[in-house]
């Protein structure tokens, strides 16, 4: 490619965890390779909606303080999802953008991503098409297993990004959205519920938990009273799906987030509904959290009303 | 076959074959993990087989619960075993550098390093699942005078390679991992390799393994 026709960013600032991500691997459990993607997947969705890209196209997922880049290329658009402070940096000056709201970005322009405000992950993307490779039908980067382009690793300064395509009939569009967060967090009971003391099982859903800093794409820790089992604090290793919450032989909960291994062998208290998992990756170290039972019957129409919510939002993008 | 189908959470099914851990129950999981892999149902996120459990997660847009319960329910599987049984043979070293706990299985138990390996080498073993990190097989079973628990504190790195026991099973560390097995030794042969898109794991589930003991030279001209 002669460098003229080049589009691409360089990375001045890599961020604390900046990747690749889609909407995931699927059915590679059974060889245990992590299901991935991107953790909000409401956030993942509306960005590639306001930009007019397939659904299932690569974004750029970063956690707590994003990249700054610098463009070369002819005109494109970008946009941010999540709650999120950047610049744009022009040579007229610079200026604060706002997220779910698309940018135009020259040859020269800079975005410089400081922080996510009170949340966790933000998403980045442009009117077109990053050029990346596929990994078992995915470009998600999972660190963990080093699977994924740029050999499985995050981000690092230097970096160029490049732009395999540009939807040159794209114009500007925005969304007016603020997101929201959650305290309480809905899940259903586990299959190992039963192993758990019934004064613990009162506590698990009475107490509030914190979440740690040891929370990264894999599992989120969390503290609280101590749950007391009284039948094993090990099980027969079996698999795990995102949103389990293990109790380790500590007496802690862990939740089971979408780099998890896909195996285990703690036992389940309970699995988080559906319709809470973007929410609850967005809640920061520190947050606290409480849980609260619900049905089968109640997570499924949750998880209904929730898509349609993000549906509509979708329907407002102008 | 199937004793009982629960939920796993809101959008996975949690089919419970039984709570013993042997090859006959596994054997089940197997089968029905490769027939519905091969129906290739729409929906289907991931099946996650185990000793004794399978699980399908499944995208809520396309199926509920109850809908995919009375699917899985009421499938024909067949009961001759079909199902390919590969045996493959597995160098491994157990030089001290790489029998980095021998000491301990020695002591434990109260066998001689070489009488423990004669042991170990002595027989085929079934691969109940793979999975934790990508490709990790786990094996059984090992002889009942083998049998040993996990390390009290686990490794921080386990060297990629290892093959390790503990309790009535073995495994090899595909990856460089934290891990609490006993490690007798270390395969120079990749087990897990990600160019091969189409079948990245050198064990499946159901395949059978046959240990071989080489000498670090022979490690030195396999690795190299």
């Amino acid at each position: 490619m002669k460098s003229k026709d080049r589009n691409y960013f360089k990375v001045l600032r890599a961020g604390i965890n900046t990747t690749y991500q889609d909407l995931g691997r699927n059915n590679l459990h059974h060889i245990g390779i992590p299901f991935s993607g991107a953790m909000d997947k409401r956030n993942f969705q509306l960005l590639n909606s306001i930009l007019q890209n397939d659904d299932n196209s690569p974004v750029i997922e970063f956690a707590y303080q994003g990249p700054h880049l610098k463009y070369f290329g002819k005109n494109i658009f970008f946009c941010i999802s999540g709650n999120v402070s950047f610049k744009i940096i022009t040579k007229d000056g610079a200026i604060n953008g706002n997220c779910y709201q698309s940018y135009l970005l020259k040859n020269g322009d800079e975005v410089d991503i400081h922080s996510t405000n009170k949340s966790v992950y933000g998403y980045f993307s442009i009117n077109g098409t990053f050029g990346v490779d596929y990994y078992w039908g995915s470009c998600s980067i999972n660190t963990q297993a080093q699977i994924g382009p740029n050999n499985g690793n995050k981000f690092s300064k230097d970096l160029e990004i490049e732009i395999i395509d540009i939807n040159n009939s794209f114009n500007k569009r925005k969304l007016d959205h603020l997101g929201g967060t959650i305290e309480n967090i809905r899940v259903i009971k586990g299959t190992n519920y039963d192993y758990f003391s019934k004064s613990s099982q009162n506590e698990f859903f009475k107490e509030s938990f914190k979440i740690t800093k040891l929370s990264d794409r894999m599992g989120m820790r969390l503290q609280g009273p101590k749950i007391e089992n009284i039948v094993d604090p090990n099980i027969k290793s079996e698999g795990l799906v995102k949103g389990v919450i293990q109790i380790t032989s500590a007496g802690d909960p862990i939740i089971m987030l979408s780099d998890h291994g896909t195996i285990g062998g703690y036992p389940k208290i309970a699995t988080v509904i559906s319709a809470d998992y973007d929410r609850l990756v967005q809640l920061t170290p520190g947050s606290n959290i409480k849980f609260k039972d619900v049905s089968l019957e109640d997570a499924e129409t949750l998880y209904k009303l929730y898509q349609m919510e993000t549906n509509n939002l979708i329907s407002q993008i102008k | 076959m199937i004793k009982n189908i629960l939920n796993l959470g809101d959008a996975a099914l949690y089919c419970d074959f039984g709570s013993d851990v042997n090859q006959e129950i596994n054997s089940n999981v197997i089968k029905y993990f490769y027939h519905i892999k091969k129906l290739n149902l729409k929906g289907i996120i991931n099946l996650t087989p185990s000793y004794n459990k399978l699980i399908i997660s499944y995208d809520l847009n396309i199926h509920s619960f109850l809908s995919l319960k009375n699917k899985i329910e009421n499938l024909e599987i067949e009961d001759n075993n079909k199902t390919k049984k590969n045996l493959i043979k597995i160098p491994v070293c157990c030089d001290n550098n790489f029998a980095l706990d021998i000491e301990r299985i020695e002591n434990k138990l109260k066998l001689k390093s070489e009488i423990i390996l004669e042991k170990f080498f002595s027989k085929n073993y079934f691969c109940y699942m793979t999975g934790f990190v990508a490709g990790m097989p786990f094996l059984g079973d090992l002889n009942q005078e083998m049998r040993l628990k996990r390390l009290e504190t686990p490794r921080v790195k386990v060297p990629k390679g290892s093959v390790g026991i503990t309790e009535q099973f073995c495994n090899i560390y595909s990856f460089e991992t934290p891990g609490g097995w006993n490690i007798l030794g270390n395969t120079p042969q990749n087990i897990f390799d990600s160019s091969n898109q189409s079948n990245p794991n050198l064990v499946n589930p159901g395949d059978t393994i046959k240990f071989y003991r080489i000498t670090i030279d022979q490690y030195n001209e396999i690795k190299r």
